[in-house]
């Protein structure tokens, strides 16, 4: 509780005065509503909130999954062939240059204006920090360690599943909690571009029509879905790399 | 025994190792002592195959062998324990590689625990021990590698003077008690006395054999090295005027 003091106590202090500002300088909500005028929107339009949350959440969720599904192979393959990597690097880094916005209506274009453009959206740009950490994790094994592996006289297969794979699992979570705030962007990105549905549509409709408290309320519900995402990889982390909070006796 | 045959190693252009050749008598304790960056490291990855070689061969038995991948345990100036797994797991690691371990691998690996003075720390994770634990269960992880080969690397050189001390005497265990032939390398000429039935001392690099000396006296050695101290004398001059090369 006394660690969580500083940052509430900021918090409360910034929305107070916030709070202020607007009352005091009567500043109109459609340029910057009060915080209790968002926290209103927020419990009044609940519903609505959390059908178009759950639209960008799946995005999210699904655009991690599909990233995975082709960062997690590619960086092995890489990591297992030299050549694989001299002829995959290059065009790794170029897909990082693109801006993402560049790639967004051709998504649509290609993935309509349903979910599909949003998740491939969110998938491409999480997927330069993820196979490159995880690559990153495999190379830094300790040389010695393999020299062991190979007096012990394990194959590849064997020595990636007991070695290379776990030493490099807490790179894989520095890469995936970066993702995931990152994949939240792709996704608003994507539904700016065109969609029917999540939160980035209902903050492109709530501008449209002045509704700025709504677009706020949209923002607050967005950092939740991403700080909940942030949570739950650091918990799976803490989990499954337990080892190394272990303290020595 | 185990033989290296004219074993040669180049990079980029420097040699670190040509011609080297050295027997390895079944059941003996060979201790490599040189200069640092002789190559006795270079030497190692070579016979473990991390490294290809640029000649030479390798003879175990009379049969002679690609390297010794699955034919010779291997230990380290670390521990090289693996931090996710527990002290049993660690120990159990060479018979993890080839199969899952049975409960017979199990008992071995407990009672390899208890002789090491492990008992009650096979579900501690590295991070929980001492140094000198550590090392002691890398020392039965090498036991069960169960190769006839031993290849030590330096491993005394990071463990404190009272580890040290017991750990020697492990060492010496790992020949006299487990039958394993044993090619250790050191910097410690201490060592090599107390340990060693034969030292073989290296020049610096290109590396070669320069001087193999018999040591025929029953071990455990008196650590005074009272008796050995003309061996010692000598093989530090040697050592210290750089050469390799016995006077």
């Amino acid at each position: 509780m006394r660690r969580a003091a500083a940052p509430l106590a900021v918090t409360a202090l910034f929305l107070l005065a916030w709070e202020v500002l607007c009352r005091w300088r009567g500043i109109p909500a459609y340029l910057l509503p009060a915080p209790s005028r968002i926290a209103a929107v927020l419990v009044r339009e609940a519903p609505l909130l959390a059908r178009h949350g759950l639209v960008t959440g799946a995005e999210i969720l699904l655009g991690i999954a599909l990233s995975l599904a082709v960062a997690v192979p590619l960086s092995i393959l890489m990591f297992f062939s030299s050549s694989m990597e001299r002829g995959l690097s290059p065009l790794l880094v170029a897909s990082q240059a693109i801006p993402a916005f560049a790639a967004a209506p051709l998504l649509i274009v290609w993935f309509g204006y349903g979910m599909g453009s949003k998740v491939v959206m969110a998938a491409v740009i999480i997927f330069f920090p993820l196979a490159v950490t995880l690559l990153q994790g495999f190379k830094s094994c300790d040389p010695d360690l393999v020299t062991l592996f190979s007096a012990m006289g394990a194959d590849f297969r064997t020595t990636f599943r007991l070695l290379y794979w776990p030493w490099a699992l807490p790179y894989f979570f520095a890469g995936l909690r970066v993702s995931v705030s990152v994949a939240t962007i792709g996704a608003v990105i994507g539904e700016w571009v065109g969609s029917q549905k999540g939160l980035g549509f209902l903050m492109m409709q709530g501008n449209a029509r002045l509704r700025v408290d709504l677009v706020f309320a949209a923002i607050v519900v967005l950092s939740l879905v991403g700080l909940g995402l942030w949570h739950a990889v650091s918990l799976v982390e803490r989990r499954t790399v337990r080892w190394r909070d272990e303290t020595r006796r | 025994m185990f033989e290296i045959r004219r074993v040669a190693k180049n990079f980029d252009g420097y040699d670190t190792l040509t011609d080297f050749s050295l027997t390895v008598p079944t059941g003996s304790f060979t201790v490599l002592i040189g200069p640092s960056g002789c190559g006795k490291s270079t030497l190692f990855r070579l016979l473990m195959g991390v490294l290809p070689r640029d000649g030479g061969s390798l003879v175990l038995d009379g049969i002679e062998v690609p390297d010794l991948r699955g034919r010779g345990a291997y230990m380290a100036q670390k521990d090289l324990l693996l931090p996710w797994r527990t002290l049993l797991e660690n120990a159990l690691l060479p018979v993890m590689v080839q199969r899952i371990p049975s409960e017979k691998d199990r008992q071995e690996a407990a009672e390899l625990f208890d002789f090491l003075g492990l008992s009650g720390f096979g579900n501690h994770y590295p991070r929980q021990v001492s140094g000198g634990m550590a090392q002691r269960c890398a020392l039965a992880r090498t036991i069960l590698f169960r190769a006839p080969l031993a290849l030590l690397d330096e491993p005394l050189s990071a463990v404190d003077a009272i580890t040290r001390h017991s750990l020697r005497s492990l060492l010496l265990s790992l020949q006299s008690r487990f039958g394993k032939t044993i090619l250790m390398v050191t910097h410690d000429v201490d060592d090599a006395l107390l340990l060693a039935d034969r030292i073989v001392l290296l020049s610096p690099a290109p590396m070669r054999v320069t001087e193999v000396i018999e040591l025929p006296v029953g071990k455990p050695r008196d650590e005074s090295l009272h008796d050995l101290r003309h061996v010692k004398g000598h093989i530090l001059s040697v050592l210290e005027r750089g050469d390799g090369v016995p006077a």
